[in-house]
């Protein structure tokens, strides 16, 4: 159907207000702004099964008792409950599905990375493996 | 048309701080001799500090200050990369607020007899809380009892039977010692 010039006018009028009316993509959030830092580090793209795969990749004990890995307290299944192995204190899910909180604030991811890869690695994790990491959490 | 409602409007403005503070002023605790109920000057509920609550009591229970002297406290804060074999390291400024809480209500500052109580002997700087002589004795028998019915109990783990230990509080009617009950002295 031809507009007349009129209706032509208004309707890319309309046209053109709704295209800058769009929504801004989503601000992003913490996790999005970490694995940002991360690339901006060198490290990516960045793979869950690369993730899932350092998470159950067993370390030895330096002090010579049993290896550990991630799931040692964690679990391997991101969506129950985890257990502190020395101290028995019950740690909560960490896949978002089942824990909202999980990846929303940036200090506790770092922390918690520099402390547990620390511990269950033997050193800091790199950049990559964070993003791997945090990119297998994110997807649970 | 507006109608005023401002003496109504006052008045619940002038009543709402008078109301908070009646329902928020604890019942003084009944005087107990032995003070194991939070007494004048006790410590045995005094509440957490609570960023110290939450950075430690992330993977246990936070033990209350008053439990060890503050050179042991200093002697935990600046080991946290080996915290009992655990990794447990924090953002500088954390720490420094942490250590500086921990301190100023360690067992050598506390005037509350359960600090005295427990034996943090002069001199050395204790690190485990459940090897202080006191402690021990004040724990031998409820421990002996509990682990007949949990045999994976641990001593450290305070809020096995202080069912308030998470917040602080050490209260003797609060304990409930697994197979026992309520325990009292």
């Amino acid at each position: 159907m031809r507009l007349d010039p009129f209706r032509f006018h208004v309707a890319a009028a309309l046209t053109a207000a709704l295209a800058l009316a769009a929504p801004a993509p989503a601000l992003a959030g913490a996790y999005e702004d970490l694995l940002g830092q991360l690339k901006a580090q060198g490290a990516g793209p960045f793979d869950a099964a690369r993730g899932q795969a350092l998470w159950i990749q067993d370390h030895p004990d330096p002090g010579g008792g049993p290896a550990r890995s991630c799931a040692t307290c964690h679990t391997d299944n991101l969506k129950a409950s985890g257990k502190h192995v020395k101290t028995g204190k019950v740690i909560d899910p960490l896949a978002p599905s089942a824990n909202p909180d999980r990846l929303t604030d940036a200090a506790k991811m770092e922390k918690w990375l520099k402390r547990n890869c620390s511990w269950t690695l033997g050193r800091e994790c790199t950049p990559q493996e964070k993003g791997d990491v945090l990119t297998y959490i994110h997807g649970q | 048309m507006r109608t005023t409602s401002k003496p109504l409007l006052w008045t619940g403005l002038l009543a709402a701080p008078a109301l908070a503070l009646a329902l928020g002023a604890g019942v003084p605790a009944l005087a107990d001799d032995d003070d194991d109920e939070g007494g004048r000057g006790s410590r045995v509920a005094a509440p957490l500090d609570p960023r110290y609550a939450e950075e430690c009591g992330a993977c246990h229970v936070p033990y209350p200050a008053w439990a060890l002297p503050a050179r042991s406290w200093d002697r935990i804060m600046t080991g946290l990369s080996d915290h009992f074999g655990d990794n447990a390291e924090l953002a500088p400024d954390t720490a420094a607020a942490i250590g500086r809480y921990l301190k100023a209500n360690a067992a050598d500052t506390a005037r509350s007899g359960e600090a005295r109580e427990l034996g943090a002997a002069r001199g050395d700087a204790p690190l485990r809380i459940t090897e202080l002589p006191g402690f021990k004795k004040e724990h031998r028998e409820a421990a002996a009892r509990a682990m007949k019915s949990k045999p994976d109990l641990k001593l450290s783990q305070c809020d096995a039977c202080h069912t308030q230990a998470a917040q602080g509080s050490y209260r003797e009617s609060q304990i409930n010692v697994p197979g026992v009950g309520r325990w009292e002295d």
